[in-house]
């Protein structure tokens, strides 16, 4: 379970003015590992997926993305070192069909620049031969190849998901950070993205970070559970360590009832 | 699977090079044709409409495809038609239209071709040189920018008199371009947008206008792909504008104004942002409308008369069409051959 480190975070910090939405939050996330981080509505999450990303500017920390310092670099950088990512209100390229979403995930890994493309060089044939063939083969993975030419603005809420978690896996990263994958879906749709998420895992080897609510998905899923609260990391460990250490329990029942403990 | 091009893409794409070819034919004897039997004023306007199409399709690589607001063709346009006039301008009128050039360029005379090249590079070159602040910072501040560079150049063009001869503009420019230019330029922005259009890095440049957050976590990089989308959009614009100066044989610091930029912005919203073909049709029919509302003009003294037909033309389908005519879309015979 302990392979090389993908994504070393040391003490990130985040600070909105006076708020402090992430604090000191570290992450050791190794291959192959499937980690989920959880915590009430507030308590930082996505915050910290957008510092993980490099969306959002550190105020303090380190990212260390494959053995590679990646701290204050551009986004783009990040996900070419190999971090992918969902979001928790899905950001799809709406007027590209399901494919052309799935290929432009594909782009930082295969593209040609602009004098290839126009001359069309063999390099860049053979690019967009590769890219296609990936998309498809991905599209199949994910159960979208039947609505593979569908504009994605159209689709269904747990169609659009997909297509998401495609998209990021066209770019063959080492991590896919997935932010609240299983919201809005109906249970019939989480069971099988459930069954998506441990085939991404563990065929395609991917460590997976993931941020859910719904406990039972979580505490079946991962083997490691980080717990956010109010920006600080209040628990680390496997789920049953995570589910009996009096500072989670604390949490989710003194800030607020209605976290959906299904466990 | 085989490491090479697959067999069919190769046979593909020799049936696809024949179709464009005869494609380009057919649009070649239209052209001869039209030429043989219309009076000089129709070919002349029949160039001016390949103008046109070849600004339209530039401008929807840069607004369509990119997402990005700029309103730059004009400014773009007036710095391409300077650099080609100057260059192309014969020494012996140059003595005394402009005696205060530098040496070089008062004793020397470059064919159309690398003329149109100067043009068309140092536009680019200024293109990318705005870009590198303006394009990091978000929204419609390119519109500004651009906005402000057409002030600018124009205000150049009409101060600089010892390269431009200031506000009367130069005249008499050699008329060295004729509507076999013009085609083969639209032709060749058609042949470049479109290939982009259908490439991995043209979708790149969409998938950066639908959702630059997303774009750049896919491992895009957006300023790059936004600068390259304006650049593009400047070189064509430059050489456009060296074409139409020698069509047209004037160029005054106005001639290219805010005017034609909403116009060409007309042109892209009608056709549909991102639609190639749609430009090109949008680019066709504006052109028609105001040539047609010209003697109406003169007629009842009501100048401005095709510029509110445009504004009336694009308030319309904004209404009803609001993705313009083609939406985003290509018609299925281009997508089968690009
Ligand atoms: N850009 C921002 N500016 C100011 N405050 C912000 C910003 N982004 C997040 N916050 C604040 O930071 C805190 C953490 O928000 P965050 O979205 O990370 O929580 P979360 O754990 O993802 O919550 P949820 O479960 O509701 O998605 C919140 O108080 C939020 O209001
Ligand atoms: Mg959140």
């Amino acid at each position: 379970m302990s392979g090389p480190s993908v994504i070393q975070a040391s003490n990130l910090t985040r600070r909105f003015g006076g708020l402090v939405a992430v604090e000191d939050y570290s992450l050791d996330l190794r291959e192959r590992e499937l980690v989920g981080l959880i915590g009430p509505n507030g308590a930082g999450k996505t915050t910290a997926f957008n510092l993980l990303t490099g969306i959002t500017k550190l105020s303090s920390g380190r990212i260390v993305i494959a053995g590679e310092d990646m701290t204050g670099r551009a986004p783009n950088r990040l996900a070419q070192r190999g971090v992918a990512r969902t979001f928790q209100n899905i950001r799809l390229f709406a007027d590209l069909s399901v494919l052309e979403n799935i290929m432009c995930g594909g782009h930082m890994r295969y593209g040609s620049s602009f004098f290839p493309t126009i001359l069309q060089l063999p390099s860049f044939r053979r690019a967009e031969a590769k890219i296609a063939r990936q998309a498809r083969d991905i599209a199949e993975l994910t159960d979208l190849a039947a609505i593979a030419d569908r504009r994605a603005g159209d689709l269904s809420y747990g169609d659009q998901r997909r297509v998401e978690i495609a998209r990021a896996l066209a770019g063959e990263p080492r991590a896919l950070l997935l932010d609240e994958p299983a919201a809005g879906l109906n249970p019939a749709e989480t069971e099988t993205l459930v069954g998506l998420i441990g085939k991404i895992n563990t065929d395609l080897k991917v460590a997976v970070l993931v941020v859910e609510h719904d406990m039972h998905l979580v505490m079946g899923l991962c083997q490691r559970i980080q717990v956010l609260n109010r920006g600080k990391l209040i628990a680390d460990g496997t789920p049953a360590e995570v589910q009996s250490s009096p500072a989670v329990i604390e949490a989710y029942l003194g800030t607020r009832r209605s976290a959906k403990t299904h466990a | 699977m085989s490491k090479n091009v697959p067999e069919v893409t190769r046979r593909r794409s020799a049936t696809g090079l024949l179709a464009l070819a005869a494609l380009l034919g057919v649009g070649a004897a239209l052209v001869y044709a039209a030429q043989a039997t219309l009076s000089s004023y129709v070919v002349t306007l029949l160039a001016l409409m390949f103008l046109n199409i070849a600004l339209a399709v530039s401008l929807t690589v840069t607004n369509g495809f990119a997402g990005l607001f700029s309103l730059g063709h004009p400014a773009f346009m007036t710095i391409g038609g300077y650099i080609a006039a100057v260059l192309t301008y014969p020494p012996a009128r140059k003595d005394f239209m402009l005696p205060d050039l530098p040496a070089v360029l008062l004793t020397n005379q470059i064919p159309l071709l690398p003329a149109l090249l100067a043009g068309g590079i140092i536009a680019a070159i200024l293109a990318f040189l705005v870009g590198l602040p303006v394009l990091r910072l978000k929204g419609h501040y390119l519109a500004v920018a651009t906005l402000g560079l057409i002030v600018i150049v124009q205000g150049l063009a009409t101060n600089w008199s010892g390269l431009t001869r200031g506000g009367s503009g130069l005249n008499g420019i050699p008329r060295l371009t004729d509507i076999w230019w013009c085609f083969g330029f639209a032709a060749l922005a058609i042949y470049v947008a479109l290939r982009l259009k259908f490439s991995s890095l043209g979708r790149a440049m969409m998938a950066t206008r639908e959702n630059a957050m997303a774009a750049e976590l896919s491992g895009v990089s957006t300023y790059r792909v936004r600068m390259l989308a304006f650049v593009i959009g400047a070189f064509f614009a430059a050489v456009a504008g060296g074409l139409m100066v020698h069509l047209i044989t004037v160029v005054t610091p106005k001639t290219y104004s805010v005017v034609l930029a909403f116009n060409l912005i007309a042109m892209v919203v009608i056709g549909g942002s991102g639609s190639v073909f749609g430009a090109v049709l949008a680019a066709i029919a504006l052109t028609g409308i105001s040539e047609a509302a010209r003697p109406l003009e003169e007629s009842l003294n009501l100048y401005g008369l095709s510029q509110v037909i445009v504004a009336l033309a694009l308030i319309l389908v904004l209404f009803f069409r609001p993705n313009g005519i083609m939406g985003g879309a290509e018609p299925r015979l281009l997508r089968r051959l690009f």
